[in-house]
């Protein structure tokens, strides 16, 4: 019988509008890779955030190499030797990577200054002995964020973490950096430590994990040896139901070229190339999807093209107008409509009310502005149509952006972007953070656009959403398009050897 | 010409004027540094100002006006903390506050303590250092080395000490390494177990304590008198001169320099050329634009800065 | 529904913590004055039976909120696009100075004419002063905090030089006295670009009303201004701009609001709302420019916008406690025999700023807390 690490029983834990954990029971033996999966609100990270004394569980015990254990806050998790590695990472951009990880624990000579070389020396220690060279004196900001996690596991083992958690370690790194990533943890089990493994993503359970622990809705539904089952079993104990990602995809032809984008330059915040020399077209009636790794110059690419951001170079034509450079006013007088990647930062003003939201990017123009005063019944009017449309609730015209939540939010932001019929849809991380019931609507209300022959640029991390949506998919690598696909042809692994300029089509030579 | 205005007194005279500038410029570094914006510095000045020729008049002795100074840069710098981070207030606001308090409450307890607005100090303290030969005995350099260097106040040679011991605790040491982490990320550091609370209270206490300092400065050294609004504005130009200094201690240190050789300079040329002595007096200030305009995309703040600390509830 | 009322009990709670604040500090006030050895019911019985029992109490009073109107209204506009507009001060020298210019330059024009012009000289000189510091902010992301407080004492250098320029010159009794002028001031405005004061108003009517109180038509400009700053936020585009940039730019400028249009114009509005404290203190009172009469109203227009929560209407009630509260101030001083010093009063008023808002923060995150129960 394999030593038991941890032991949590009977964990509860409730928050003002959810139970997150119900009876929770967790066991972990010593020297495995335990998967804790579940979808986006089972309650896995709450359960790991109790184990790490970041909140307190309401009743329930843990145990710790079968003692009793009453983990009050992270320095006492620190101290049992538990470490967790968030799904954010917590490490300080401007300081170095030695800086960050001794932050707290800092080795001292003559009783007063950091010891910087000691400090090295164990960081160069660490990192090798799991079986990677770092640069110690490198500022966060300037490396990768695969390198970044890897920051962030030396950070816990400093702290002589015996028992690791990670939480969605994969979610930001590209398929080669999850392998690995995967090397890593395998040889940290060669020294005995132990890994709790948070994700939903079922292709690396399989792959690395020992067991498998899956919780809905905040209780347990099962816990299996990984050899004795299989994706479908784990996905249908997950939801409870059989899961299909339907979409229901007309087939037509497309009309003529809405969007024409023309050897595009653009640099990101730091000065340096973030888009080079990027051409593609988008038709009327479809749907171009950009795949891509964050960071690749996605973001910049839509900002351009929404006048948010300067274009160093190139043209951007819509129908033949060179709209290159125009302002954001002017982008959305010439009917262009984007749905922005980070809502809660560009997408609605929380303090202004759903109506006055429903107007932004009108509000200047009849007939919600005649002359001196604005038409406050236009606006209602307004508000109160696109409210019955689209279901937004609570249905109160007057409620803030603040009070509603995310779905409805987005709600808001859809609502307003496709009233005015645009004739291009930009459409950056639409269902980013949304539940399911959201994230459908989002998709049919997309899907309703190109049925009535708009043109759609969809920028998404999720690649099974680019997948089922595109008519067409571009991958974008470091600021350059390296291949344009049918989806029809293509699956996740190519993409991913693409996203990650593993691989190149041929077509697409890179630029120097 | 040149040479009877770029000479040794010139740079003297432009090391006095910047200790104010310096040091309350040096409690703005440790304030934002841990992201607390510091406005209220030149009411802190301008009440230390006021206390160290309260204090120095009423006990004969001018270190005592210091400490006092001192205390009540603490005193008030706990104020804007508690405003700040216990009660996570708009941090500007506060600053304004402590800006009004200081203006009214300096001059309510000039009226009840001494029955006027301007008061003279009546001690001052000693010149630590060599004195200075006559023009003509010995040699000029040796003249120009003593009065720029060994013949100050001791609260010169006390700044730069200080200044030496913040580089050093700042960049060197554990807390300095906590205090930067929290006026960065402070949620990073939160879960490496430093305590945000009580690393900001420590830097927000320091701003006052160095801004109180400043001000017993400049009324005990540079004006030996204390009047009404004093300050003159210090403590705002002390801030331009953290922000050009790009936030620490010695950018800070040189950055006031600047600004004491600017207004050094100024006074000279007055008698040179012929502009009035209004537009004179607008020279730091214009400066201190100067200074903020040009500093823009160079200097970039901590990332906290100014934003209050919520830790995040499920 | 219970849980909706309570929410309302915390709104109805935000809107009076200026209240809470402001007996906070009177209980503050009261503790200093017990210090310094006076009865504070006796204090605060003259303080306010003196503002407010009659029409002299009263006309004093509204003199004195007249210009922190002005003043609040400017930190206030300001405010609601984000921007800390400190600068009220050189705001007002400059704008009041050139409303005097024109007062004693253009002396031929009638009345009719020239009282407009001056109005807006004020106006105009404030935001002439207000929009450096905007530019700045707009074009280069200079934070308007220090540069707006450093352009206060450019303005204080400049506006002593132009008084230099253009002094009054010595009466025949102070040549006589061979005193040369003390205190530096213009000449005085023209009769026709003067404002009438209430007395004269009230004297037309019939009405009983002492002659020497100083308070004048400017309060009323001052009340037009208040509905107008109403009218533009809540009302027009402008307005809907101005406020989306102060909540969030970001969002604003992918709305497609030019953020920096909107930064500059707020702060030319803020600032020609403090230019126009020289209607009150020039053209209704003085008839000429000193810089005592304009000291402290830009700081206090921070006092009053944030205990009238930055509204219009909080704006024109919280100046006139403050004129109260200076005003019984003056008589308190007056009726001690200088033993409690006026500036009790400013040591009052940052007190009052200080509790606000702190009671603002306790009480936004009861709501917060509250409406997460429910």
């Amino acid at each position: 019988m394999p030593e038991i690490a941890l032991e949590m029983k009977d964990i509860t834990k409730r928050f003002p509008l959810v139970v997150a954990n119900d009876k929770v029971s967790f066991t972990v033996y010593k020297g495995e890779i335990h998967a804790l999966v579940g979808e986006n609100g089972a309650g896995k990270t709450t359960l790991m955030s109790i184990l790490y004394g970041l909140y307190q569980a309401d009743s329930g015990q843990i145990f710790i190499k079968g003692k009793k254990v009453n983990i009050a806050n992270p320095n006492v998790a620190i101290n049992l030797k538990i470490g967790m590695v968030h799904q954010h990472f917590m490490l300080v951009p401007p300081l170095s990577v030695t800086e960050n990880i001794i932050l707290g624990m800092e080795p001292i000579k003559n009783n007063i200054f950091i010891d910087l070389e000691r400090a090295t020396n164990k960081v160069k220690e660490i990192s090798e002995s799991i079986g990677f060279k770092i640069d110690p004196y490198a500022k966060i900001e300037n490396i990768s964020v695969g390198i970044q996690q890897r920051v962030e596991i030396i950070k816990i083992l400093y702290r002589g973490a015996e028992i690791l958690i990670m939480d969605e370690p994969t979610a930001v790194l590209t398929p080669q950096e999850v392998e690995e990533l995967f090397e890593i943890l395998r040889s940290l089990i060669k020294q005995g430590k132990t890994i709790i493994f948070i994700t939903h993503k079922l292709n690396e359970v399989q792959a690395v994990s020992d067991r498998i622990t899956v919780m809905r809705q905040g209780k347990v539904v099962g816990v299996k040896n990984t050899k004795d089952t299989n994706q479908e079993e784990i996905a249908s104990m997950m939801v409870g139901r059989k899961v299909l990602l339907e979409v229901d995809k007309k087939e037509h032809n497309f009309g003529k070229t809405v969007l024409k984008v023309d050897k595009l330059n653009a640099l990101n915040n730091k000065k340096l190339p973030a888009l080079k020399e990027i051409s593609f077209e988008v038709r009327e009636g479809e749907i171009l999807g950009f795949a891509g790794v964050e960071g690749n110059g996605q973001t910049e690419l839509v900002e351009v093209i929404s006048g948010l951001r300067l274009a160093a170079g190139g043209k951007i034509k819509l129908y033949d107008k060179d709209i290159t450079n125009y302002s954001p006013r002017d982008i959305r007088e010439q009917k262009i409509a984007h749905i922005p990647e980070d809502r809660r930062q560009r997408g609605f003003i929380s303090n202004y009310s759903v109506a006055e939201n429903l107007i932004l990017g009108s509000n200047y123009r009849p007939p919600f502005n005649e002359g001196l005063t604005l038409n406050f019944s236009a606006i209602n009017n307004h508000a109160d149509k696109l409210i019955k449309d689209f279901d937004i609730r609570p249905s109160d015209r007057d409620n803030l952006l603040k009070s509603l939540s995310g779905g409805n939010q987005q709600k808001v932001i859809v609502a307003r972007e496709l009233f005015g019929e645009p004739r291009l849809l930009i459409a950056a991380q639409p269902t980013r953070g949304l539940d399911v019931g959201s994230t459908e609507f989002v998709h049919k209300q997309i899907l309703n656009e190109r049925d009535k022959g708009k043109a759609i640029l969809l920028v998404s991390a999720d690649l099974e959403e680019i997948l089922s949506l595109s008519d067409l998919i571009a991958v974008i690598y470091e600021g350059e398009i390296v291949a344009i696909l049918d989806p029809k042809k293509t699956n996740e692994k190519e993409l991913g050897l693409l996203m990650t300029g593993s691989v190149r089509n041929n077509k697409f030579p890179k630029k120097k | 010409m040149f040479g009877s205005i770029f000479n040794a007194d010139f740079i003297a005279s432009s090391i006095r004027i910047a200790i104010p500038l310096a040091l309350a410029g040096l409690g703005g570094v440790f304030s934002e540094r841990s992201g607390v914006i510091n406005i209220g510095l030149e009411g802190i000045m301008l009440t230390g100002a006021f206390t160290s020729i309260a204090v120095t008049n009423f006990s004969q002795n001018p270190w005592l006006g210091i400490l006092a100074a001192i205390i009540i840069g603490i005193f008030l710098g706990l104020i804007h903390g508690i405003t700040c981070i216990t009660f996570k207030a708009n941090q500007i606001v506060s600053g304004v506050a402590i800006n009004l308090f200081a203006s009214g409450i300096t001059v309510f307890f000039s009226w009840l303590l001494f029955n006027e607005t301007q008061i003279m100090a009546k001690i001052s303290l000693p010149i630590w250092g060599l004195s200075i030969p006559n023009l003509g005995e010995g040699s000029s350099f040796l003249r120009s080395i003593i009065i720029i260097f060994a013949h100050h106040s001791p609260l010169v040679y006390l700044t730069i000490i200080i200044f030496i011991l913040s580089h050093l605790i700042i960049f060197r040491t554990p807390f300095g390494l906590r205090l930067r982490s929290v006026g960065e990320y402070p949620q990073a550091a939160d879960t490496m177990g430093v305590n945000i609370v009580k690393t900001r209270y420590i830097a927000v206490i320091t701003s006052g304590a160095l801004a109180g300092l400043s001000g017993s400065f400049l009324s005990l050294e540079q004006a030996h008198f204390f009047v009404k609004e004093i300050s003159g504005g210090r403590g705002f130009i002390a801030l331009a001169a953290m922000i050009f200094g790009k936030w620490t201690p010695l950018g800070t240190a040189g950055a006031a320099l600047l600004f004491g050789a600017g207004e050094a300079l100024a006074i000279r040329l007055q008698g040179v050329l012929a502009i009035p002595v209004q537009f004179i007096n607008m020279v730091p200030y214009l400066l201190a634009i100067l200074v903020l305009v040009s500093a823009i995309g160079r200097a970039i703040p901590p990332a906290a800065d100014g934003i209050p600390y919520e830790k995040e509830v499920g | 529904m219970k849980a909706a009322k309570k929410i309302d009990y915390y709104s109805f709670l935000e809107k009076i913590t200026p209240l809470i604040a402001v007996i906070f500090a009177l209980l503050v006030g009261a503790i200093v004055i017990v210090i310094i050895g006076e009865d504070p019911i006796y204090v605060y019985k003259i303080l306010f039976s003196n503002a407010i029992s009659n029409r002299d109490g009263w006309g004093n009073v509204l003199f004195r909120a007249t210009p922190l109107i002005f003043t609040g209204l400017a930190v206030a506009f300001a405010f609601r696009c984000g921007l800390f507009n400190i600068g009220g001060e050189g705001q007002v020298y400059i704008g009041a100075f050139l409303s005097t210019w024109v007062g004693f330059t253009f002396t031929n024009l009638p009345a009719f004419i020239l009282i407009p012009l001056c109005i807006l000289a004020a106006a105009a000189g404030g935001a002439l002063w207000a929009a450096i510091p905007g530019i700045l902010k707009a074009k280069r992301g200079v934070h308007e905090v220090i540069v707006t407080i450093m352009m206060n004492w450019i303005a204080a250098s400049f506006t002593f030089f132009l008084v230099l320029r253009f002094k009054a010159p010595a009466t025949e009794a102070m040549k006589a006295a061979g005193v040369k002028q003390m205190i530096p001031h213009t000449k005085e405005i023209a009769q026709a670009a003067r404002l009438p004061r209430l007395y004269d108003i009230f004297k037309s009517i019939n009405i009983d009303f002492p002659s020497y109180n100083q308070v004048n038509v400017s309060f009323f400009i001052a009340i037009a201004a208040a509905i107008l700053a109403y009218y533009i936020l809540w009302k027009t585009n402008l307005g809907y701009e101005i406020r989306a940039v102060g909540y969030n730019p970001l969002a604003a400028e992918y709305g497609g609001i030019s953020v920096a249009k909107n930064i500059v114009l707020a702060m030319v509005i803020s600032g020609a709302f403090a230019g126009l404290v020289g209607t009150n203190e020039v053209m209704g009172f003085k008839y000429r420019w000193r810089q005592e009469l304009f000291t402290g109203l830009g700081f206090n227009g921070i006092a009053v916008a944030l205990l009238g929560k930055n509204h219009p209407l909080g704006v024109v009630l919280a100046a006139i406690l403050f004129g109260i509260l200076n005003y019984g101030g003056a008589i308190v001083n007056i009726f001690t025999e200088g033993r409690i010093p006026r500036e009790l009063i400013m040591v009052l008023q940052a007190v009052i700023v200080i509790f606000v808002v702190i009671s603002d923060e306790v009480v936004k995150r009861l709501i917060v807390k509250r409406r997460k129960l429910t």
